[in-house]
C-alpha cells in the first residue's frame, strides 16, 4: 500500500531532525532518545482515542495488551505481534520477527547500533496508546537480529 | 473472546491519522526548537525536500509513469497520481498562467491539518510547507527546477488550500568530464 510510504519517510526524516540538530555526545544520545521517545508518546496517544471509540470496555490488562498486539500494531505497522510473552507480574514481551521501521535498514550486524534511534518513536507510541487506556508504563525495546525486534513493556502500579 | 470491528475499512484512514499526528508531533516540536515561524518553514521545507528526493523513486516504480511531455502533463500527474497515492485526496489544477508555466493546486482538504488549529502567536507559520519540499525534491530528480509555495491556506481561514507552482528551468545532467 502506497500510504504507508509517507509515514516512513517522515520518520526518517523526524530521527534525521533530532540527530542533526545535535551533536551526539553520549549524554545527548539519550536525550535524543527521549526527545524521540516523547513525540511517539503523543501520537499514540491520540491514535488510541481514534481507534478506541467504537470498540467494548476492556476486561482486564491482558485484554488491553492484545488489543495493542492486533488492532494497534496492524493498524500502525500493518502486521500483528508474532509472539506474546509476560509473567504475569506486570511486565509483558511483545516479540515482532518483521519490525516494520527496521526493515528497510540492512539484515546484517552493520547498522545494529542504529536501531535504537528508529525504535524510540515506536516505544512512545505503544507507552502513549497505554497511558490513554490507564495503563502507566514503561517501554523499552531491544534487537538482536534486525528486522526482529522486541518490545519490554513493564506496567508501573498506581 | 472476539472484538469484531470493520476494521480493514479504518485502516487506511487509521495510516493517514499516524501520519498527520506524526507530523503535528514534528511541527510541534520544530516550533520548540526555533524561535520564529521563518525558521521553521525553512526547516520543513529542508526535510520535505529530503522526502521528495527519495520519494520520487518510490512513486515511479509505483505508478510506472514516464517521461512528461510537458509541464501540463506533469502537473495532472502530481495532481491525479501522487497526491491521490500518498495523501488520497485529489487536488484540482487550475489558474494555468497565459504562458503556462505556472499553475495551482487547490486542495479541498488537506490531511496534514486533519486535527490542528493554528494559536495566535503562529501567524507567519506554514504549517503544511513540507509539502513545498517534497514537490520541489521530487522534481529537482526529474530534472524540473520549480518555485512552490503556498498561496492559500484553510488554517489562516482562508476558503480552500493553494499551492501554487512555477516551472523555472529544465535542469541539465552535467556528467562529470571526460565521463561519457
Amino acid at each position: 500500500m502506497a500510504d504507508e510510504a509517507p509515514f516512513q519517510f517522515l520518520h526518517n526524516e523526524v530521527i534525521q531532525y533530532i540527530y542533526k540538530s545535535a551533536d551526539n555526545g553520549e549524554t545527548e544520545n539519550g536525550r535524543n532518545i527521549a526527545k524521540l521517545e516523547n513525540m511517539g508518546f503523543r501520537v499514540g496517544q491520540g491514535l488510541i482515542e481514534r481507534l478506541t471509540k467504537d470498540t467494548v470496555r476492556f476486561k482486564d490488562e491482558l485484554d488491553i495488551m492484545k488489543f495493542v498486539c492486533k488492532d494497534f500494531w496492524t493498524c500502525v505497522f500493518k502486521k500483528q505481534i508474532d509472539n506474546l510473552r509476560t509473567n504475569h507480574q506486570g511486565i509483558y514481551v511483545l516479540q515482532d520477527n518483521k519490525f516494520r521501521l527496521l526493515s528497510q535498514l540492512s539484515a546484517g550486524k552493520q547498522y545494529l547500533e542504529h536501531a535504537p534511534k528508529y525504535l524510540a518513536f515506536s516505544c512512545g507510541l505503544v507507552r502513549g496508546a497505554l497511558s490513554n487506556l490507564g495503563v502507566k508504563s514503561i517501554v523499552t525495546a531491544e534487537v538482536s537480529v534486525m528486522p526482529a525486534c522486541k518490545f519490554q513493556i513493564m506496567i508501573q502500579k498506581m | 473472546m472476539s472484538r469484531q470491528s470493520n476494521r480493514t475499512t479504518d485502516s487506511k484512514k487509521m495510516n493517514s491519522e499516524l501520519f498527520t499526528l506524526t507530523y503535528g508531533a514534528l511541527v510541534t516540536q520544530l516550533c520548540k526548537d526555533y524561535e520564529n515561524d521563518e525558521e521553521v518553514n525553512k526547516q520543513l521545507d529542508k526535510m520535505g525536500y529530503n522526502i521528495g528526493v527519495r520519494l520520487i523513486e518510490d512513486f515511479l516504480a509505483r505508478s510506472s509513469i514516464g517521461r512528461c511531455q510537458d509541464f501540463r502533463e506533469t502537473a495532472d500527474v502530481i495532481a491525479k497520481v501522487a497526491f491521490k497515492m500518498y495523501l488520497g485526496t485529489t487536488p484540482s489544477v487550475s489558474n494555468w498562467s497565459p504562458a503556462g508555466d505556472e499553475f495551482s493546486l487547490i486542495l479541498e482538504n488537506n490531511p496534514l491539518v486533519d486535527f490542528v488549529e493554528l494559536p495566535d502567536n503562529h501567524s507567519m507559520l506554514v504549517y503544511s510547507n513540507l509539502l513545498c519540499g517534497v514537490l520541489r525534491g521530487a522534481l529537482e530528480m526529474v530534472q524540473m527546477a520549480v518555485d512552490v509555495k503556498f498561496a492559500q491556506d484553510t488554517l489562516r481561514g482562508d476558503n480552500v488550500t493553494e499551492i501554487r507552482m512555477k516551472f523555472i528551468k529544465r535542469i541539465e545532467e552535467n556528467l562529470p568530464a571526460g565521463d561519457e
